[in-house]
């Protein structure tokens, strides 16, 4: 009896048409594709995007040259080269990094005492030649400067967990 | 002496004017179909599918014909050159030629042969010799294997849609396409013959490679199946013939099973529609039928492909020939042969 049903179910091809019904269904659902390069998704204040040095308020560049992220790099991606300055203070020379080394881990930022290495919210930054992503010192406080609000933002909204 | 070469250039264009207006509108449909078919699946898996390229994509067919004729035709160094390039060429060819007999309305019809239904069916099972040439020339185990599995499966499925075709014909008397049509002006043959309608819809499902029934090219085996060493405009011709083929098919349903370009119903606001739209508006909902069963379904092992065609299509319509038959003669409705 039971193997009579089951084949004339399948003759009837039931389970097919429930299957079209779905998919039919689906059709005329909305639809959950974003637009990208016009819609953008929401990203995390913790997303680690392309690389930024910050500064202070001021304008005195935030990084101490303690070299902390170097240390941390697992992919080695970071060069730092430091001397005292005119001032006495101690900041980098060179601040290198290799983008197509770096594996967006966010340890440097972590590392960070004074919170100038951050990974910002920008992840729009292919390039036509493997050359434009050795990022060098003036690149990352470019990105600093560019992407200054986002990432105090960013850091103000992530501030109470870090 | 003028006068017969006259008249017989101005017939020969005439004849070349019927084809150029049933192949340049067909090529366009094909173009469209590919898109439709990208979208139409897009929107079944919750997204949009191609539509930047102009309004809505409809540019994206010819931004996808301009790249592939951009591209370099590779001849593969083991590949027999000559049946390599003969294969795409056959196949697209063959997908055109059927269309002579396809009746678009009443009178449209390139060539109103008395065995339409036979050079229809001929046409589509010569299809099976692109195929097969195009996976031996190939030189390619992926594609000798596809070729296989393709020739096959379109054999398999022939014999029962000849069978299905027998029902239809039974019914008409006649084995030409458009007194196939004027035999279904009381009802749709779609309706007393429902389960071959839908047996011959799966067979035209397995007959043109599509889903379910796609493993000629099932990707995840057999990379693309007997094409995989195509590119370029040969590609292009095996996709056009590919789709030319669905199309036709869907031409093929609806002329055996769903009226031609009879209105559903021949009542007042319906029978004002012209012949050939409800022609083409049956060839597209089929179509659409296609693209959604391609959405849904997953692909059948070729040993249930097997047995599907020989062990339940075949029997099903072969005891739907007796019934059929067996009914008319009953009910003393059997047609009139028509005299040829």
């Amino acid at each position: 009896m039971r193997a009579m049903i089951d084949s004339l179910r399948s003759f009837l091809l039931l389970e097919l048409g429930k299957g079209l019904f779905l998919t039919l269904k689906y059709f005329f659902r909305p639809k959950v594709t974003i637009n990208y390069p016009y819609e953008k998704g929401s990203l995390s204040p913790r997303f680690r995007g392309e690389h930024a040095l910050r500064r202070y308020p001021n304008g005195e560049e935030r990084c101490i040259a303690c070299k902390l992220c170097e240390a941390v790099c697992p992919a080695q991606a970071i060069t730092i080269e430091a001397e005292p300055r005119d001032d006495g203070s101690r900041r980098t020379t060179r601040y290198d990094i290799d983008m197509t080394k770096c594996i967006y881990c966010g340890f440097c930022e972590e590392a960070c005492p004074v919170d100038a290495i951050v990974e910002g919210p920008n992840f729009e930054f292919a390039t036509e030649t493997r050359e434009e992503l050795y990022y060098d010192k003036d690149k990352l406080l470019a990105n600093g400067d560019r992407w200054e609000t986002e990432i105090a933002r960013n850091l103000a909204a992530d501030a109470r967990w870090r | 002496m003028d006068l017969i070469m006259n008249s017989y250039v101005i017939e020969l264009a005439w004849i070349v004017g019927k084809i150029m207006l049933v192949v340049g509108p067909l090529l366009i449909a094909v173009a469209y179909l590919t898109l439709a078919e990208r979208r139409v699946i897009g929107f079944m898996q919750l997204r949009k599918g191609p539509n930047v390229v102009g309004p809505f994509g409809m540019f994206q067919p010819f931004a996808d014909a301009l790249k592939l004729m951009a591209k370099e035709t590779i001849l593969p160094a083991g590949a027999n050159k000559v049946v390599f390039m003969f294969a795409p060429m056959l196949t697209f060819i063959l997908a055109l030629v059927a269309w002579a007999v396809i009746p678009f309305g009443e009178g449209l019809v390139i060539a109103d042969i008395n065995v339409g239904i036979l050079y229809l069916f001929a046409i589509s099972s010569l299809g099976v010799y692109g195929v097969i040439m195009a996976g031996w020339a190939s030189n390619s185990k992926y594609a000798f294997l596809g070729a296989l599995r393709s020739a096959a499966q379109m054999v398999s499925y022939e014999v029962s849609m000849g069978l299905v075709i027998i029902n239809v014909l039974i019914c008409v008397g006649s084995l030409n396409l458009t007194a196939i049509v004027e035999a279904q002006r009381g009802m749709w043959f779609a309706l007393p013959l429902l389960p071959m309608f839908i047996v011959f819809f799966i067979s035209t499902l397995a007959e043109t490679n599509r889903a379910p029934f796609d493993l000629p090219e099932g990707e995840s085996e057999l990379v693309a199946g007997y094409f995989v060493e195509y590119s370029s405009m040969s590609f292009a011709l095996f996709f056009l013939g590919e789709y030319a083929n669905m199309i036709l098919m869907s031409g093929m349903t609806t002329v055996l099973f769903l009226g031609g370009w009879l209105p559903p119903f021949d009542i007042w606001p319906l029978n004002l529609v012209p012949g050939p739209i409800w022609f083409i508006l049956k060839v597209m909902l089929l179509l659409f039928v296609f693209l959604w069963v391609r959405a849904t379904t997953p692909r059948y092992r070729y040993d249930q492909l097997m047995r599907l065609g020989w062990k339940i299509f075949l029997p099903f319509s072969l005891i739907w020939v007796v019934l059929t038959s067996g009914f008319l003669l009953w009910t003393d409705n059997l047609p009139a042969v028509m005299a040829g």
